[in-house]
């Protein structure tokens, strides 16, 4: 169990919550668990970056990376603005 | 007149004890010399203009005078100058201010601050890590501002009122109504102008040694390497769209600029500093622009008016560390701000080797077409 927090262009998916908690001992499990619960996600989460405890998943094991419990994992679509 | 070299050569000692007392030092040597150290309380007067200023700046011709150059040669002479006008008790340092320096004699650097300077930049120099030297590379540096809305608006301000020297803007819009909530560089009384020539006005008012460059065109592959030509040493992008965010990024890395990136969207934003070379750049970050329906702009999702304030502040704090060589920019690092909860969050950067940019194989080695780019996805 895992809080990940929502991006604001996502959060329309999670009806406006900016953390939600997912279940999974992998990051692919946990964003299983997102779709499965909130099923307007499925084909954005591949535009964001993943962190897990501060670290790009792309420099740890991809969607395999560990998610232990407490962890804080972030999602991150880049952001045009600068308006 | 006879000048017994006992009577007339002063050893570094015997100068050195001399210093804070009645004697005179007299440096001789030119402009450039004396403007990188001289001894304390020196006067100085150029050998080739001594005999006609020598009177002026010295009346008291009963006064102990240390006449000093560089190697002893040049003082000799001025010594010789000296006492045919009636000083007779001057000497000259025979070792010379380099040898005087090398010894670890006390030294001043002269100010290169004009007056009006130093009390606009007192408050930085004040800080021992800026101090004199620090504000002297900012007054020498050029940073080039990508957008003149609300990142480039704070960013902008403070960069200038820092005193950065050359601050380039690159914008192709003209001030909205709907700009004023956030973008503080300009006014109402500028609705519908072009935003450089606002941002130019604003900027000048507030530091006339700020010369601002304008660039009234939208940056694009066309013209970005003539811009880039004109030589920054810290590129601050606050584009509002990602096909510039990625043509920023791909000329930054040819060109070797460092980016400071920001970015915003209603509560929240993000900075960092890509670095070429060191750190990761744009690309490594976001391998591939989201598309279009999951990154609305500004203008179709809002923003926070003063989000952009903190943000391009945080941009112009990693400026000026670059420019004057202090404290760890965000090289590596992202840094979020969530205004709601008022919280930072950093996350790590890593530099992809697989970046078709700045990978070492790189795939991208010329501008591409950044709309087709941003749009396919």
């Amino acid at each position: 169990m895992s809080v990940v927090r929502i991006p604001p262009t996502l959060r329309t998916d999670t009806g406006g919550e900016r953390e939600v908690i997912a279940q999974g001992d992998t990051v692919r499990d946990l964003l299983d668990d997102l779709t499965a619960r909130f099923p307007t996600l499925d084909g954005k989460l591949e535009y964001a970056n993943v962190y897990v405890d501060g670290e790009d998943i792309r420099t740890r094991d991809g969607f395999k990376t560990p998610v232990t419990a407490g962890d804080t994992v972030i999602l991150l679509p880049a952001m045009a603005g600068g308006c | 007149m006879a000048t017994s070299s006992e009577t007339s050569t002063v050893s570094l000692r015997e100068a050195a004890d001399l210093l804070g007392g009645d004697a005179l030092f007299l440096d001789v040597r030119e402009q450039g010399e004396w403007d990188l150290g001289h001894v304390p309380e020196a006067v100085h007067i150029p050998l080739g203009v001594l005999e006609d200023r020598v009177a002026d700046e010295l009346p008291n011709r009963e006064r102990e005078v240390v006449v000093y150059c560089a190697h002893g040669r040049r003082s000799l002479a001025a010594l010789a100058t000296l006492r045919s006008l009636g000083y007779e008790r001057s000497r000259h340092l025979s070792d010379g201010f380099e040898e005087w320096e090398k010894s670890g004699f006390p030294v001043v650097v002269p100010s290169t601050l004009e007056p009006d300077q130093r009390r606009r930049y007192s408050r930085h120099l004040l800080i021992p890590e800026i101090g004199e030297a620090g504000q002297r590379r900012l007054l020498e540096s050029s940073v080039l501002l990508i957008g003149a809305g609300g990142l480039g608006s704070p960013a902008s301000l403070y960069l200038a009122a820092a005193g950065v020297g050359t601050l380039g803007i690159v914008d192709d819009d003209v001030v909205d109504e709907s700009n004023l909530q956030r973008q503080i560089a300009h006014s109402t009384h500028r609705l519908g102008d072009p935003k450089v020539e606002s941002a130019r006005d604003t900027l000048t008012g507030l530091n006339p040694d700020v010369n601002v460059k304008t660039f009234n065109e939208r940056l694009s592959s066309e013209n970005i390497d003539r811009i880039l030509a004109e030589g920054w040493d810290v590129i601050v992008d606050g584009a509002d769209n990602f096909p510039t965010r990625y043509l920023v990024n791909d000329a930054s890395v040819w060109h070797g600029i460092p980016v400071v990136h920001g970015s915003i969207y209603r509560f929240e934003g993000q900075a960092t500093v890509f670095q070429p070379g060191e750190g990761p750049c744009y690309r490594c970050l976001f391998p591939t622009p989201p598309p279009p329906e999951l990154a609305p702009s500004c203008a179709e999702g809002g923003v926070l008016g003063v989000l952009p304030g903190v943000i391009g502040s945080l941009q112009a704090n990693e400026t000026i560390k670059l420019v004057a060589g202090i404290g760890e920019p965000l090289i590596g690092r992202l840094l979020l701000f969530d205004a709601l909860s008022t919280t930072f969050t950093e996350v790590s950067l890593r530099r992809d080797p697989d970046c078709p940019v700045c990978g070492e194989h790189p795939t991208v080695t010329e501008y591409i077409d950044y709309a087709e780019f941003c749009a396919a996805r």
